[in-house]
């Protein structure tokens, strides 16, 4: 390649980049071969010493890939040339699932999904329920679920900075990172029951109120986290090796991102300001104050800048939240869709039969159909549920943001090298338990 | 409560609300059905490309969610009049950024010939998302650049998500235990 060619090539301009994304055949960032057919290329009889593109099969199980994502990448020696992302190897049918389950068992299935921020995913199921039955739940409710809901924003994103850091060679990092986490999680385990999966968000409000001492326990971690997240600025931010392994890797501009349906820290790294807690609230979003992180580049560095700084607006959340959380109901008191409070089975009758009516046939939904979308740490959650009136819903789709942004990989990883790969893997931040559901 | 301010801020869905009668609504000349602060259009599949079209021109920047449904053993549902119901639906959800709105194509695929034409060379974002509604649902995605199954195995027979897909066909063996019950 002349120096000329080079040149022109390195002034590809947005818009060209923009335009790749849209081709077909042979020119496409995306390799499209069936998973059989790559995984027949290892019995090929290939020439190690001839220069021709090879099929490399990365995964399913490699350390880097963050559970089991497996990676077809067309390689011209250490070039990624092209490659598609392969996945369903965690596909347990969580959605025909949903389908047996009733609304109020529904949120142990859809906790699941994304087990990095289980909230979010009981929230979405719940509002959508919510939106079909067409109740209102109460304000403390609602700023409970706000609060948590940006308590787990932190530890997921604490999770990002342990794995991206260890991904990159920052193996240190796994266990800074892990231990924000971990005292964040220690907090959710004390109001739900449950470090993960927590079945705490339900339909009608959430499962239960908020302990004793709660404030003492969230102000302390809230003191805990600032210094220790300065910290990775100091381990991380400004270090020259990890700004080397992560800067101008992986770019993505906004075109791409829209066209693809991207949406979070991936679109808003790429400098394109739309979160869903600002653009379209939800909850208390529009009365707290919070600014919407953007980076310029769209490359990996922007967005592990973008997450880290996200985690910092969630802290300022968090203490909003503490102090305008009002006192009243922690659940709807509707006898139609919660259960009666535990105190009343001992002495009443019909509260017995009430709790027992609703923990064996559930609750009926209105027939209808309802989309809601939410802001979840990896960019739009949506729940498209379909109810035929009955106590089970008819069908429960979760649109995963991690099962779209994954169709970011080909188009960051074209001409990227093999070390790269892992860490565009990294700063897409794929939770391989949502994207395969 | 999700989509409260929508309905305030998009003045189609307004005026189309504002139309008493609901069935005679229309938006890019395509059913509309609107209520609780969604937008929800029902065009043909001949419709369905040139609307999609007619949405990206007018500010829909991204599609957020495709997915099927079927509705085999449903009761019935409402749609505008006009439309014929058939087994599956495919929905698909856009947004617009300028002015914030949201809105829902729902689309009927008989179960005779459930071809749909692809979105790809509009929105190539719906690429993994028509993978996953033909490999749940079998409705096929005419033009699709790859289409092969997403999340069952490649040789996999059938479609889970259909309502008479054989659920439990194959026996759940565990190692080492003894026979299946």
């Amino acid at each position: 390649m002349t120096l000329l060619e080079q040149s022109a090539s390195a002034d590809r301009d947005a818009r060209a980049l923009a335009e790749r994304v849209f081709r077909r055949g042979d020119d496409s960032a995306v390799i499209r071969i069936s998973e059989a057919d790559a995984a027949m290329v290892e019995t090929l009889d290939v020439d190690p010493m001839n220069d021709e593109p090879m099929i490399v099969n990365m995964g399913p199980v490699h350390p880097s890939t963050h559970g089991v994502l497996r990676l077809v990448l067309e390689m011209q020696g250490e070039q990624v040339l092209r490659s598609k992302p392969v996945i369903g190897y965690l596909h347990t049918g969580m959605e025909k699932t949903g389908e047996q389950l009733s609304y109020l068992q529904g949120g142990t299935n859809v906790t699941r999904m994304d087990y990095a921020s289980p909230l979010f995913n009981e929230l979405v199921f719940s509002l959508a329920t919510e939106e079909l039955l067409g109740i209102e739940v109460p304000p403390r409710a609602q700023w409970i679920r706000t609060m948590m809901c940006e308590l787990n924003r932190i530890s997921s994103h604490m999770l990002f900075q342990a794995t991206n850091g260890m991904d990159v060679g920052a193996v240190s990092m796994m266990l800074y990172g892990n231990r924000l986490r971990e005292e964040t999680l220690r907090i959710l385990e004390k109001i739900t029951g449950l470090r993960m999966n927590h079945n705490y968000i339900r339909p009608g409000g959430v499962a239960v109120d908020l302990h004793d001492g709660w404030r003492d326990d969230i102000a302390g971690l809230l003191d805990l986290l600032p210094p220790l997240i300065d910290e990775f600025d100091d381990l991380l931010t400004g270090q020259p090796i990890f700004r080397e392994r992560l800067q101008g890797v992986g770019a993505i501009n906004v075109e791409e991102c829209l066209a693809l349906g991207v949406t979070g820290p991936i679109l808003r790294g790429s400098g394109y300001a739309w979160d869903l807690r600002r653009d379209m609230p939800y909850l208390n979003y529009d009365e707290v104050d919070f600014d919407v992180i953007v980076g310029t580049y769209g490359d990996c560095f922007d967005r592990y800048a973008v997450r880290l700084n996200e985690a910092r607006e969630s802290i300022k959340i968090v203490q909003q939240c503490m102090e305008k959380m009002p006192t009243g109901d922690y659940r709807l008191q509707d006898k139609k869709v919660t259960p009666p409070p535990r105190a009343r089975i001992d002495e009443s009758m019909e509260a017995l039969i009430h709790h027992f009516k609703i923990f064996t046939e559930g609750f009926k939904v209105p027939e209808g159909e309802v989309y809601v979308g939410i802001e979840s740490p990896r960019g739009e959650l949506g729940c498209y549920m379909v109810s035929d009136g009955g106590a089970h819903p008819y069908r429960m789709h979760i649109r995963a943001p991690s099962f779209v942004n994954l169709q970011t990989m080909p188009h960051m990883m074209q001409d990227a090298i093999v070390a790269d790969v892992v860490a565009i893997i990294s700063s897409v931040d794929p939770v391989l338990g949502e994207v395969d559901r | 409560m999700g989509q409260g301010s929508e309905s305030d801020e998009d003045p189609d869905a307004g005026a189309s609300e504002a139309a008493a009668p609901a069935e005679h609504a229309t938006l890019y000349d395509v059913p509309l059905s609107a209520g609780a602060g969604q937008v929800v259009l029902h065009p043909s599949i001949d419709q369905y490309v040139d609307t999609v079209r007619a949405m990206k021109a007018d500010g829909y920047v991204s599609v957020i969610d495709l997915c099927g449904v079927d509705y085999l053993t449903h009761g019935g549902r409402s749609l505008p009049a006009g439309v014929i119901a058939e087994r599956f639906e495919v929905v698909v959800n856009l947004i617009a950024h300028t002015p914030v709105r949201r809105a829902r194509l729902r689309l009927q695929v008989p179960e005779s010939d459930p071809v749909v034409p692809t979105l790809f060379d509009l929105f190539p974002g719906v690429e993994a998302m028509e993978r996953e509604a033909f490999d749940m649902f079998g409705v096929v995605f005419d033009n699709h650049p790859d289409p092969t199954r997403i999340l069952m195995p490649h040789d996999w027979d059938g479609h889970p998500l259909r309502k008479d897909f054989r659920v439990g066909s194959v026996p759940v063996q565990f190692k080492g235990a003894a026979a299946p019950r």
